[in-house]
């Protein structure tokens, strides 16, 4: 049996750069390396990697793997799980991390059958049992409503965690560290689904994921109107984005984009407001990292009391227009 | 043409029960009886992604699941929408299956049965919430996979998949036979008719053992899993919300605004 050993972490790019998700993953891969005393490596794929490797250098990799193909241009499982399982096998490492992206959600599952190992998805904390060696997975199961310990005894150890569980270490641009180009072959014929067209659906204005403030509304709200008219208000005022819980975007009130939750978008900004969000644990999986979560609900005994800091029990169509006014006269002194 | 499709459904402890009765009980998730098991949500969309196929196209749906103890009612809701067939895995062996050992056996079932152009699968369960046996069964089978559909549409042996991505979808075409994961989107399952309950209430589930598929008890649940779980557990949720309130929720709103300045939130 081969040794494994080292950490593999697979990056993901965004306009060319590191996304956030892959500098989390090198910060919790550094983390993990450390203990182990082993090296941490990361796989980059796309059709151009270029200073991305760098970046990856400078956010704590000891060596970054390159593979530059054409297929990689928009992401495929059939394409991508090539130079994935290619690199696994020849560099056997101990654990593989990858981010519970659409990519990570896609790839890592049908990776680690093909791999005859065993993963676990979406994790919050990883940490590495002195006695074993063994990675100790901790993930959210039931929604939410519990969470759940894991380990495994098969090889390589294969998780992929959650955006915003994780945090990068800060960016050192005199890192040493090596870059690699990947060993590997795309086999065309492999590739069974075919792409034919790609549609955003992003709203103009601050992204959801980077948004500093997030007005959220939720089936309360009634219908889609208010979406466009007094919580983009709120939002606009404090530079932030509006976003939905499940209802709202299964209702087709907002665009699937909005969507904060389990299954939706995972954000974690300073500032949430909640508004006529019940605060089902389905949605608390998506927002319960913010800093300051604020809850407006007619309802009181609404769960999202239970994880909010401030809260008003009121109609919204009443609390929000004298709360946006006030606001506007505060800001403005 | 006629579409042969498979669609893997769970049952599981309803998720929209409210957070309070999810309680942990020697490291087993444990809910009054008085909460019903249902068909786990994503699942229900699976099942309505065959259906509308089934409408357009014809063909014919097999829905399969895998566990012990059954409730009839929950699991032949199935055959009440439009299954036109169940085949239940039932067995204790099956017990605490993790994503490995379900995605085998449901994968030897599905070979066992022989004939498909499309799996359906939800794109995670509602409890264990990992989304992995959709893509572990395609792994075994060979075949390629779309995950996070919202739209499935069928024509001359290929099936065209709205797939959710972060700001947008993807339309991307797979031949036949494929595996889809469904996700919201695609519409609510459609409400069982009369009709719909009584042909359903006549109609017997077939049951499989381990041995019906090939597989030893020693392959499948807790023991054919890779994964162990040490522990299964409620973080405490400390409640510290500070209410706001006045005469009139509009006055509370304003008051809101004062205090969020007040402490330099806003």
């Amino acid at each position: 049996m081969a040794e494994y050993k080292g950490i593999l972490v697979f990056g993901e790019l965004v306009d060319g750069k590191l996304a956030s998700i892959t500098t989390e993953l090198l910060g919790c891969g550094r983390r993990l390396a450390n203990e182990l005393k082993e090296e941490l490596s990361c796989l980059l794929a796309s059709d151009v990697v270029g200073e991305a490797s760098k970046e990856a250098i400078a956010y704590g990799a000891d060596k970054v793997y390159v593979a530059e193909h054409p297929a990689f241009k928009e992401y495929q499982a059939d394409s991508c799980i090539q130079v994935a399982e290619k690199l696994v096998k020849d560099i056997s490492p101990r654990v593989v991390l990858i981010g519970q992206t659409a990519m990570g959600r896609d790839l890592a599952p049908r990776l680690a059958f093909r791999l005859g190992t065993s993963l676990t998805t979406d994790c919050l904390d990883l940490r590495i049992d002195p006695a074993t060696k063994l990675l100790v997975r901790t993930r959210p199961v039931y929604g939410g409503n519990a969470q759940a310990v894991f380990t495994s005894d098969s090889m390589p150890q294969m998780v992929t965690v959650r955006a915003k569980a994780m945090s990068p270490i800060e960016r050192d641009n005199s890192r040493k560290g090596t870059v690699v180009p990947a060993k590997f072959d795309i086999d065309m014929s492999k590739v069974k689904t075919k792409v034919l067209e790609t549609v955003k659906e992003e709203t103009v204005g601050v992204k959801l994921e980077d948004a500093p403030v997030i007005v959220c509304g939720g089936r309360g709200m009634g219908g889609p109107a208010p979406f466009q008219t007094i919580l983009k208000e709120l939002a606009d005022l404090l530079h932030g984005a509006v976003g939905a819980s499940r209802p709202p975007a299964d209702n087709g009130w907002v665009p699937e984009s909005y969507h904060i939750g389990l299954t939706g978008k995972i954000v974690a900004p300073d500032i949430y407001i909640a508004v006529a969000v019940s605060g089902a644990t389905q949605h608390t999986a998506g927002c319960s990292g913010s800093k300051h979560i604020i809850a407006i609900n007619k309802d009181p005994e609404a769960n999202i009391f239970k994880v909010a800091e401030f809260g008003v029990v009121g109609k919204y169509e009443e609390v929000l227009p004298a709360f946006i006014s006030k606001l506007k006269e505060l800001l403005a002194a | 043409m006629p579409v042969n499709m498979i669609v893997c459904c769970k049952q599981v402890p309803d998720p929209e029960a409210p957070p309070a009765v999810f309680k942990v009980v020697n490291n087993k998730m444990t809910l009054p009886p008085d909460v019903k098991p249902v068909i786990g949500q994503y699942e229900e969309f699976a099942l309505e992604a065959a259906l509308k196929i089934k409408d357009a196209v014809g063909g014919k749906i097999t829905a399969i699941s895998l566990g012990n103890n059954f409730v009839r009612d929950v699991i032949k809701k199935a055959l009440a929408v439009g299954a036109d067939e169940l085949i239940l895995l039932e067995d204790k062996a099956f017990e605490d299956s993790d994503s490995w050992s379900t995605a085998k056996a449901l994968a030897a079932a599905i070979k066992k049965i022989g004939q498909y152009d499309i799996i359906f699968c939800g794109r995670q369960s509602s409890d264990w919430d990992a989304g992995q046996v959709g893509l572990g069964i395609a792994e075994i089978l060979g075949i390629p996979a779309v995950t996070l559909a919202r739209k499935v549409e069928v024509s001359d042996g290929k099936a065209k998949a709205e797939r959710v991505i972060p700001d947008g979808y993807q339309v991307v075409e797979v031949t036949f036979p494929a595996l889809i994961t469904v996700t919201s989107g695609i519409g609510a399952l459609r409400y069982a008719t009369l009709k719909g309950i009584m042909a359903a209430a006549k109609k017997q589930p077939i049951v499989w053992k381990p041995a019906d598929i090939g597989l030893q008890p020693s392959e499948v649940g807790a023991a054919g899993g890779r994964s162990k779980l040490d522990k299964l557990f409620q973080p405490v949720k400390e409640s510290k919300c500070e209410m706001i309130s006045a005469d009139t929720a509009a006055e509370a709103g304003a008051k809101l605004a004062v205090r969020l300045r007040e402490v330099k939130l806003l």
